[in-house]
């Protein structure tokens, strides 16, 4: 690489990060007062360049109608940040902080509806930016003069935040609450419109990137994801509620990437690297050293615990293996009385469950909530396709074989993982996953590539969707039971005292890391345990099983389900799984029907399905008596 | 001003109130005396609607407030003083009396940060100082402080003496007798009798959640069954 070509690399990175960190400044906020990680602020990224794109149409591509469109679209995406805050959230900031996540995933998915059914599923490319449109030479090599403003928007930006958090009294306001809001509320301040401010200037923030972004890349409906995955790998590099730190993060990755898109490939000692493919996963990388070198980011400190007067979580009960069997029994009767379809639906449920149980037993008992469970699943289903494809296995050896693998990555990731705690061990979660779905998803010669793995069907004697189904079921059903057993053995009690005190758990002599990453280990290799079953129902896997799509609808299935009990997740699986079909198979647009289910249940049932209705239950029980 | 009545309060499932009744006038120290753990701290909470009464009436300026959330509470004239401080330790001084800051009202005491520096000269050398970079004395006086920016007519003082230096309670116990010059009402929690007596007109005694004594300090200092009884350890 020549110095020319060096500087080049550097300006388009900071360029590029400039709107990583203008989305990353606003979901740090959001999150230091409201404690809400927003997974929705990807959604108010993609709306804002939705909205730039109609409004330069309708104003013009005049350089007045280009900039009143960017910063109108920015105000009102901070308007649809009112919206969510005062319909929603408000309504349910003193349940358990899951709850509220469950929450912001419904929103992802009613906004993505709502931008399919206005602006269609296809890429809209917007206007360069009137007058500076031309390039700037500079080193003999020339760079767009849009891409220079940008890269002066962010240190702007910054600025302002910086002086509107140190000089006004809502920044004073805005940090005493980001530390301690009870205390702020005690003092005469109304949360409520601060926490709504709050959102509307994260919002607001969020619009602003989309908008801005608007002459560089197509406005499409990949982007919430996408960049609610960059925003959240900038904030815990910087150190959540850190704005400079997310400045810093951004601009690092922003130049990593850069960088490695401008290397291309290059070869070194006879091996041939690709740097380019290295862009997916780069910031992934970066972050995984960060956090094992800070565990709290950057320039990020220890997260303040916040005074919330919640109930302690109740005591897990004992599981019912009575009850429990009678639900075999039943569950092995269906198929003599239903037909194909139902079979087959049945088989994703049981499936899903397993799933949904082993995410459950992580992040309720064991208290470490993953973002990116999807990677056990996905890993395990594609450990058992190409155990069977590639490696000529037999189909049982590889079904049976593939949890050992996903157990093999569990062994890795969570050796990292368990170093860390609350949001920055979430964080982490989902980096792993992003890794691992990346190299699945570029790894053509032997993943297949987007277009996964074909062909895997079971052996003859297993073919029939019924015999299919009975494996299944014995295969995941025993997965239950033994991470129900494992929960009240002493090992599973360490680990639920671990999660409700780790200084006094680990002052009795309890090695909580250790028994934390055995607890990984077990939930990764049964979750792949869960792929690899569905993997050979299906014949065919491909990468979206690793997707944070994917992780989110397990996490959807255990919040649904509740959290506290331990049936919870079955039930929020097969709800979910069940819902989600028959609802697609009526509209296009069942993101945003299975959306506003969600909502409908958060706000009406606060402890989740299971919960609600055992509440509920046990009210009717006590007017009766 | 303050009047309490039958006030019950849970934490969890634990009830820890049961019914308790205490009244505070203005311009009157009121101590609430007890062990550890006899609810003195949640009978404040209560008051102020940090932990929601779950039966029982509070009245503030012959206002109900046992429904109102804390902020609502505090913009009457009511102010809270935390046990354990509860300094924003990344805000500066003068940051924190900021955040206190509420508009002025018509009977209480109106005060300004130049008042404020004089009523606790420590502070007045340190405005620019992060709270977390003070003593356990110094925050304690910027977090009565802090709660003095909201123009309360009543305060609630948790424990104001609590791991201070004999020196800083002379000042915190002068401090208080001047709240009181000022016409304000104070109720606080202690359980050092000591310091007690040397600020308050009044007493109530609370043990596992009920009152078992209320009089004058005379009275109490009268009685060494009672002190014995309930206070000593």
């Amino acid at each position: 690489m020549t110095f020319s070509s060096i500087i080049i690399q550097l300006l388009n990175g900071l360029a590029a990060a400039s709107s990583l960190f203008l989305v990353s400044a606003g979901l740090s906020l959001i999150f230091g007062v409201t404690r809400i990680v927003n997974f929705a602020h990807g959604s108010l990224y993609m709306l804002g360049l939705y909205g730039a794109y109609s409004l330069i149409e309708a104003l013009g591509r005049t350089p007045i109608g280009f900039w009143s469109a960017v910063i109108l679209a920015a105000l009102a995406v901070g308007l649809v940040g009112i919206v969510i805050e005062v319909l929603i959230l408000r309504r349910i900031y003193r349940a358990p902080e899951l709850f509220q996540l469950l929450a912001t995933f419904a929103v992802v998915l009613v906004i993505k509806d709502i931008a399919l059914f206005t602006w269609g599923a296809e890429d809209l490319v917007g206007p360069r930016a009137p007058g500076l449109s031309m390039a700037v030479e500079i080193l003999g090599k020339c760079i767009p003069a849009y891409d220079l403003l940008l890269i002066a928007i962010g240190p702007v930006v910054l600025g302002a935040v910086w002086l509107l958090l140190t000089r006004t009294r809502w920044g004073a306001l805005v940090r005493a609450a980001t530390q301690d809001r009870e205390m702020v509320g005690a003092l005469g301040v109304d949360q409520a419109k601060l926490f709504t401010s709050v959102f509307f200037v994260g919002s607001v923030l969020a619009g602003l990137g989309g908008a801005l972004q608007i002459p560089r890349e197509p406005a499409n409906l990949e982007l919430d994801l996408a960049i609610i995955a960059d925003a959240f790998v900038i904030t815990v590099v910087g150190g959540l509620g850190s704005i400079t730190g997310a400045f810093l993060a951004a601009v690092i990755i922003g130049v990593a990437k850069a960088f490695c898109i401008g290397i291309g490939t290059v070869t070194w000692f006879g091996f041939e690297i690709s740097f380019s493919k290295l862009t997916l996963v780069v910031e992934f990388l970066i972050m995984a050293i960060v956090l094992v070198a800070r565990p709290y980011g950057l320039l990020g400190k220890p997260q303040a615990v916040q005074r919330i007067a919640a109930d302690p979580v109740p005591p897990l009960t004992a599981p019912s293996w009575k009850v429990a069997l009678v639900w075999v029994v039943l569950l092995l009767g269906v198929p003599l009385v239903a037909d194909r379809y139902i079979t087959i639906m049945l088989t994703d449920i049981v499936c899903f469950a397993l799933f949904a149980v082993s995410l459950h037993f992580i992040m309720g008992p064991a208290g470490m909530v993953s973002f990116g469970h999807a990677a056990y699943f996905g890993l395990g289903a594609y450990a058992g396709g190409l155990l069977f494809k590639r490696a000529g296995l037999p189909m049982e050896a590889a079904l049976l074989l593939a949890p050992l693998c996903a157990g093999a990555f569990a062994v890795v990731y969570g050796w990292f993982c368990v170093r860390l705690s609350g949001v920055y061990l979430a964080m982490l979660t989902l980096a792993f996953a992003q890794i691992s779905w990346s190299i699945v998803f570029q790894w053509d010669s032997f993943t297949g590539g987007s277009n996964g793995v074909f062909g895997i069907w079971p052996s003859a004697w297993l073919a029939d969707k019924t015999t299919y189904y009975y494996l299944a079921l014995a295969c995941c059903g025993t997965g239950i039971a033994l991470l129900w057993r494992v929960l009240f053995s002493p090992f599973g009690a360490a680990l639920r005292a671990g999660r409700d005190s780790p200084l006094r758990a680990e002052a009795i002599g309890i090695d909580l890391r250790g028994f934390q990453w055995a607890a990984f280990v077990l939930v990764g290799a049964l979750a792949g345990l869960a792929g690899s079953v569905y993997a050979f129902s299906k014949g065919s896997i491909s990468p979206s099983t690793i997707s944070i799509g994917q992780s989110t609808d397990g996490l959807i299935m255990v919040l649904l389900g509740g959290v506290e009990t331990l049936t919870g997740p079955v039930v929020g699986a097969a709800v979910y799984t069940w819902v989600r079909d028959a609802v697609a198979r009526h509209t296009e647009f069942w993101r945003a029907v299975m959306g506003c289910i969600i909502l409908l249940i958060v706000l009406l049932f606060p402890q989740g399905l299971v919960g609600g209705l055992k509440a509920l239950f046990l009210r009717w029980k006590e007017q009766r008596a | 001003m303050l009047s309490v009545k039958n006030l019950h309060a849970f934490y969890g499932r634990a009830h820890i109130l049961h019914g308790v009744s205490l009244e505070a006038r203005a311009g009157e120290v009121v101590a609430l005396l007890g062990r550890n753990g006899a609810g003195k701290s949640t009978a404040l909470k209560a008051i102020m609607g940090l932990v929601p009464p779950a039966q029982g009436e509070v009245t503030f300026d012959s206002q109900r407030i046992e429904r109102l959330p804390p902020y609502r509470i505090a913009r009457l004239g009511l102010g809270y003083v935390p046990e354990e401080r509860r300094i924003f330790t990344e805000l500066t001084v003068m940051e924190n009396l900021e955040v206190g800051r509420q508009v002025g009202r018509g009977a209480a005491p109106a005060w300004t940060e130049d008042k404020l520096f004089a009523l606790f000269p420590n502070l007045a050398g340190m405005r620019d100082r992060p709270g977390g970079r003070m003593s356990g004395g110094e925050q304690q006086m910027l977090t009565i402080a802090r709660t003095l920016m909201g123009n309360p007519s009543c305060v609630l003082l948790d424990e104001p003496s609590e791991g201070l230096a004999p020196i800083i309670v002379e000042q915190m116990a002068h401090s208080i007798r001047m709240l009181k010059g000022e016409g304000l009402c104070v109720l606080l929690c202690e359980q050092n009798l000591h310091f007690s007596q040397a600020v308050a007109d009044r007493a109530y005694i609370i043990e596992k959640g009920q009152i078992r004594f209320g009089g004058t300090m005379a009275e109490l200092a009268a009685n060494s069954s009672l002190r014995e009884q309930y206070l000593s350890v």
